[in-house]
């Protein structure tokens, strides 16, 4: 498999399989690139184990203020998108965790009284499992917004296939994460709830453009509301995966399903090899 | 003394709306002159920041207490910075609120929340 190919790998909710998939699909490619965009819990570093040597710090420009030159004129903070600025008494007052980093004060301060301060929001690791290069990024406890985290991530696409473990939801880290993604697999549980956020997730990628498919999780072979919601979608179903209790404790132990099951290796290789095909086609 | 109340509508009849920053209006009432008159709430629509954008609006106005059933921490960092006296509000009209204030039976607003931000 020459070809590049980015897949986004997503799921409205958290716990419907997602870094399972990831990691599998992620170990079966051949000279991949593995990248965790989950930043508020990054967890594939778990599975993947790779010996990492590299480690970025990745900061973000906040304003800071000169009070001795801040007249309160309020140009700043009448411009800012954001609301991160507020003058009282002619003194500014600013608020960092709403601030998104846009650069716009700087620009129009008068007095040249607002300073850009480069702020630490995360660490970058990358690593290598075999031939399978593995990033993750940790984004700093109590920041806001891991976007900025997730753009470094995923400049360092390289070529060939890359699998991204997206964040849950279809917020904000979503649609950054999805920024390049050549195609979408959205993992789904069989629940209404499960339902309910695949929609929501797929509204996103259609609204995006971006070709998906779903991936029917845990299926129990009763009433499916995500297999429903596919089929009255026209959202393709590219495999199910029936509830295992066996592939549960597998996960939940740190492993690959991939390594103690041929099963499960040919799973996620045949997996794969249909993505790349319905991509190709998309 | 001018009192900025959180409104659902443009009536000192009106209840005060239980969130701050979301409020459709504000009442602004001068206790010397025994009058009030109604802003519509600017950041009312905002994505994010709306507490800040609407105490912006109201340290604006100079006022000099702001009664209130709840308030976002970013909100009351403007508020103090202002010194800004902040009460807490009762299940009455705003019209009743002012007049349990004026008589200083209004507590002070102790329970700051940390806002209902997302991503």
């Amino acid at each position: 498999m020459a070809e590049n190919l980015t897949i986004a790998v997503l799921s409205g909710k958290g716990g419907t399989g997602k870094t399972m998939v990831s990691v599998n699909l992620a170990a079966v490619a051949t000279g991949a690139t593995y990248i965790d965009c989950d930043v508020e819990e990054p967890n594939g570093h778990l599975f993947l184990k790779p010996k990492v040597f590299e480690e970025e710090t990745i900061t973000i420009g906040k304003p800071e203020v000169d009070q001795r030159r801040c007249d309160g004129c309020k140009i700043c903070s009448d411009a800012c998108a954001f609301k991160a600025l507020a003058v009282v008494n002619k003194k500014l007052l600013i608020f960092p965790e709403i601030c998104h980093s846009c650069g716009l004060c700087y620009h129009l301060c008068p007095q040249g009284a607002l300073i850009e301060v480069e702020q630490s929001l995360g660490v970058l690791s990358k690593g290598y499992r075999d031939d399978l290069l593995v990033l993750s990024a940790e984004l700093k406890i109590g920041e806001p917004s891991g976007v900025p985290l997730i753009k470094a991530l995923i400049n360092n696409i390289k070529g060939g296939i890359t699998i991204i473990d997206g964040p849950p939801g279809s917020g904000c880290l979503v649609h950054e994460t999805i920024a390049r993604a050549d195609f979408c697999l959205l993992v789904a549980e069989p629940t209404r709830f499960g339902e309910q956020n695949l929609a929501l997730v797929h509204q996103l990628v259609s609204l995006m453009g971006k070709p998906a498919a779903v991936l029917l999780n845990k299926t129990t072979g009763g009433a499916n509301a995500s297999e429903e919601y596919a089929k009255a979608n026209g959202l393709s179903i590219i495999a199910t995966l029936p509830w295992d209790g066996q592939l549960a404790r597998t996960t939940s132990s740190g492993d690959l399903a991939i390594d103690g099951s041929e099963h499960y290796r040919q799973y996620f290789s045949h997996l794969l090899a249909q993505i790349v095909e319905e991509a190709r086609r998309a | 003394m001018i009192i900025a109340v959180p409104a659902e509508n443009q009536s000192l009849d009106s209840p005060i709306c239980q969130s701050f920053g979301r409020a459709p209006f504000f009442c602004i009432y001068d206790t010397g002159s025994e009058s009030s008159r109604f802003l519509d709430n600017t950041a009312k629509e905002a994505s994010g920041g709306a507490g800040i954008e609407a105490a912006q609006l109201l340290v604006d106005q100079n006022i000099d207490a702001l009664i209130t059933y709840r308030l976002g921490e970013n909100a009351a960092r403007v508020f103090r910075a202002a010194n800004t006296k902040l009460l807490k509000a009762v299940n009455l009209s705003i019209a009743d609120n002012v007049a349990n204030f004026l008589e200083e039976k209004l507590a002070s607003l102790e329970d700051i929340h940390s806002g209902y931000h997302h991503g």
